[in-house]
């Protein structure tokens, strides 16, 4: 309980705003992309709704998570390894991998859908909310568009795709503080390397996916 | 007892431990003495099985815990206590929670009988009414005496301490020796103490082994010290005034 709460709830601030400011963005920028007086204005509404739940949720919000989460677990057990608490750990009979990773690993694996779910909630919010102040496309048109051609399977790629990428982020962040060697440098060039190869590892698996489930 | 036979560990090409063979006895202080740097915590830490060691073996007992496995070795593990040079306290826990952590991993108690445990080892220690401080807002000599009451609530046979007295003043540094003095009589447990504190020397010698260069140098008692032909050991030994005048 105590991980699904720092992991999951401690990142909803930083993933409430970027996925607003994100779900503005892409709303205005299709807009100003789709000039063709054929293509209808709800059109934007699609393209946000689609740009939001398939790529922007699962991938770039995972990515900031990566940075967020990802550098505050390797930097956790780097600071439990060179301050001897792991070894206090393995001193009592303690699988200290097993007892300190695992409980971050299936923490990141249930909460991290339940907040990308609530991403795309507010990603696509902050599209409609930017759409009608800046008054590029009506709310009629945005939430006509956010209904049309709607694929649920969508969701269930993008669910798909962030527990993997949990997965991802828990565990080697986890192995990158694991294995920290020496004081509060090495801890720092961790919590780095952490954020650096999760980050990698998301990209090649975001492509290995979308090539696997929707190619 | 436990026992050291031929111990050899070394990290990449180089050799920090060298044939080492000593013996720590029952109920009595055993220390580890030496310079910096010489190779004291990492024999300590192939005893307790931190560190696997190259070539020897360790007996706790006579159960040789160098051929067992992880799962072999939990029951042994779970006698062993141990201080950390900078306590090992958990920065999440309280003292109370550090303290009946293990009692929370290994036992069947109940709460009740797990909160008397914890304050009869916090008491032993003479650190009552912090409880529920986190280690971050308690002194340095208060985290040796948490991490001394957590490594006894177990009610170990073995107890290891590395510097225990690093980085305290000496008022407290003499506390934390009498404390450790007291509960391995008290206990009749098996304690190791790596320092290079010639007060701790001075004032719980017992056993005392001599490490140099990665090699078991001198073994003996604290009476003996005072009569060794061992110029590293008389060098090292009696490098200050104080211990020099004590030996005249």
């Amino acid at each position: 309980m105590y991980e699904l709460v720092s992991i999951g709830i401690g990142a909803l601030g930083i993933v409430a705003l970027t996925s607003i400011f994100m779900g503005a963005v892409i709303t205005i920028q299709s807009a100003y992309n789709l000039v063709n007086p054929m293509v209808p204005l709800y059109a934007v509404g699609i393209v946000a709704r689609d740009s939001i739940i398939l790529e922007f949720s699962p991938t770039i919000i995972m990515l900031v998570l990566a940075g967020k989460v990802g550098s505050s677990i390797a930097s956790e057990i780097g600071t439990m390894r060179v301050t001897e608490q792991i070894d206090a750990l393995e001193i009592m009979g303690i699988n200290s991998s097993g007892f300190l990773t695992l409980p971050k690993i299936i923490a990141g694996m249930i909460i991290f859908p339940f907040v990308v779910l609530i991403s795309m909630f507010l990603g696509i919010v902050g599209g409609w909310i930017a759409g009608d102040l800046s008054g590029v496309v009506s709310s009629a048109d945005y939430i006509r568009g956010i209904q049309d051609q709607f694929v649920p399977f969508n969701i269930t790629f993008a669910m798909i795709k962030t527990t993997v990428f949990a997965f991802v982020i828990t565990s080697v962040s986890a192995y990158h503080g694991f294995y920290t060697d020496g004081g509060a440098l090495e801890v720092g060039k961790s919590s780095t390397n952490a954020v650096v190869y999760s980050s990698v590892i998301i990209l090649v698996f975001d492509y290995i996916l979308t090539q696997l489930i929707l190619a | 007892m436990i026992e050291v036979k031929n111990i050899s560990k070394g990290f990449d090409s180089k050799l920090v431990l060298e044939d080492i063979s000593c013996s720590f006895e029952k109920g009595k202080v055993n220390l580890i003495i030496g310079q910096s740097g010489m190779g004291k915590t990492v024999l300590m830490k192939c005893t307790v099985g931190l560190f696997e060691v190259d070539k020897g073996a360790v007996f706790f007992d006579g159960r040789n815990f160098s051929e067992l496995n992880f799962k072999e070795r939990k029951p042994i593990r779970q006698e062993i206590g141990m201080v950390f040079q900078g306590g090992a306290l958990f920065d999440s826990l309280t003292v109370e929670q550090n303290v009946m952590f293990p009692l929370n991993m290994f036992t069947n108690m109940s709460i009740e009988e797990k909160l008397e445990r914890t304050n009869f080892c916090l008491k032993r220690v003479n650190l009552e009414n912090a409880n529920s401080k986190f280690p971050s807002e308690i002194s340095g000599g208060m985290k040796k005496r948490v991490a001394i009451a957590r490594a006894i609530s177990m009610n170990p046979k073995y107890l290891f301490c590395d510097e225990p007295n690093s980085g305290l003043d000496p008022k407290t540094s003499i506390v934390i020796d009498e404390l450790i003095l007291e509960l391995t009589e008290e206990f009749n447990t098996t304690t190791v103490v790596n320092t290079h504190d010639m007060n701790t020397l001075t004032s719980i010698g017992g056993k005392i082994v001599f490490i140099f260069k990665g090699k078991k140098w001198w073994e003996g008692s604290y009476e003996e010290l005072y009569h060794a032909n061992n110029e590293e050991l008389n060098s090292f030994v009696f490098a200050s005034k104080v211990m020099q005048n004590m030996r005249k």
